[in-house]
């Protein structure tokens, strides 16, 4: 239970997804510039991570790694098939979000109002397959990585209110003309991940 | 700049057509007028990640450009049979299918560099230049113009990460392409290197200082976003 706690926290805080990796800066840049956007976009992003990734697990684990196809027949038990693992990761997101977009479009149209731009968005964003291949890389487990993609997609989500909410202030400031936009939100994006280097070295 | 030599020789021999004027203006515009990354937004997180030194810096470049060139080739060939719903889907596998054969490759003979760059690879599939450049131009436009839209934007990106890589590696670590530059004596005296360069937030500072400058010096970009 330490253990899983320990991965959540770690997701969220010390290895956030945009901080620590990087991983979905473009529509965190480009989505940013109103609280109440980011923040169905950090939802949405948070739906989808946890959907995608814990079915990549089950792809990975039940087809794709070094005989894992054992279940079907004995015979297939040499078979390593990883190589394929980027286009079945993509092609689980891709067809996850058109999937999602559809059924929440047909049954909750207003939840569709409030994500409906976003969906296709997502399919894109690095974050998302990110997950499934550091789930890949470290080697989790089932719980293991249902707890870390929660963890990842609050520490999107995080990420992405907190510089929505600097931003919105920063139309009261007198920034040089040149850096207006994206060169102080890169500026700003620096800063909050040297904050979030503080959290560097907890262990729970 | 081994960059440079993918893109312009091959086609060069066979019709001089082929680099007319509109041309040559698409290929180089994304080098500094729409750069993908500075001022496109496209494609900012593998360009952050991977350029705490120089050489992963210039694999992955070469990666983006191969990867972005060839798949809008291939988008622009067959974008009247793909049906618009499905697009997104069909325009992925396509780019996973060059990815994975760009990441064969790298594990095959350069396997130390594969694994500095982890999981950055994979993602080239997610980077914003390809699918961006695909929407954008591939879905509209003939296949040559479309491969040298893509070709001009991975080495626009190429670029960018180039600069910030060099950057980084000589305050971080004190040398260039794994070549030391500061020599002993300097540190002897009490030079340091600067251990933030290493850290993620200082990719970030460069960039959005070199976007200041390149605004500053080029007024017409001012106000893009």
């Amino acid at each position: 239970m330490e253990h899983l706690l320990s991965i959540l926290v770690k997701a969220i805080f010390v290895e956030n997804v945009i901080f620590a990796f990087f991983l979905g800066m473009c529509s965190y840049l480009a989505v940013s510039k109103q609280i109440k956007t980011a923040a169905g976009l950090g939802i949405a992003v948070i739906f989808v991570m946890v959907l995608t990734t814990p079915l990549n697990f089950l792809i990975l684990d039940y087809m794709l790694r070094d005989s894992a196809l054992a279940w079907i027949h004995p015979s297939l038990a040499g078979v390593d098939l990883t190589f394929l693992a980027f286009i079945l990761f993509i092609s689980t997101i891709a067809g996850a979000v058109q999937l999602v977009e559809m059924v929440v479009e047909k049954f909750s149209p207003p939840l569709y109002n409030a994500l409906g731009i976003f969906l296709p968005l997502i399919t894109v964003n690095c974050s998302i397959l990110g997950a499934s291949l550091f789930m890949q890389e470290r080697e989790y487990n089932f719980t293991e990585t249902t707890v870390f993609s929660v963890g990842s997609g609050i520490g999107f989500f995080l990420a992405i209110v907190l510089l929505a909410a600097i931003r919105e202030r920063l139309k009261y400031s007198k920034i040089p003309e040149p850096l207006q936009g994206l060169g102080i939100a890169m500026i700003i994006t620096g800063l909050m991940a040297m904050a979030f280097l503080s959290f560097s070295g907890i262990q729970l | 700049m081994s960059t440079g030599t993918t893109a312009a020789p091959k086609p060069l021999e066979k019709k001089e057509g082929l680099f007319s004027k509109k041309n040559r203006r698409i290929l180089t515009d994304p080098l500094d007028d729409i750069n993908p990354i500075t001022v496109q937004i496209l494609g900012v997180c593998s360009a952050l990640a991977v350029t705490t030194q120089v050489k992963p810096a210039i694999i992955m470049a070469l990666g983006v450009t191969i990867v972005t060139g060839f798949s809008n080739l291939i988008i622009a060939w067959i974008r009247d049979s793909i049906p618009g719903r499905i697009r997104m889907i069909v325009q992925l596998v396509i780019v996973a299918l060059l990815v994975t054969i760009v990441d064969q490759l790298l594990k095959a003979f350069m396997f130390d560099v594969s694994k500095k760059l982890s999981v950055f690879v994979g993602l080239i599939i997610t980077n914003c230049i390809v699918m961006g450049r695909l929407e954008a131009f591939a879905m509209s436009q003939k296949p040559w113009p479309s491969f040298l839209d893509g070709i001009g934007n991975g080495l626009g990106y190429g670029v960018i990460l180039i600069i910030v890589s060099v950057i980084r590696e000589f305050f971080g670590s004190g040398s260039l392409l794994g070549f030391k530059i500061v020599p002993q004596w300097a540190y002897d005296h009490g030079y340091t290197n600067n251990g933030l360069m290493m850290l993620p937030p200082a990719a970030l500072f460069i960039i959005g200082c070199f976007i200041w400058w390149q605004r500053s010096r080029n007024k017409k970009l001012v106000n893009v976003s």
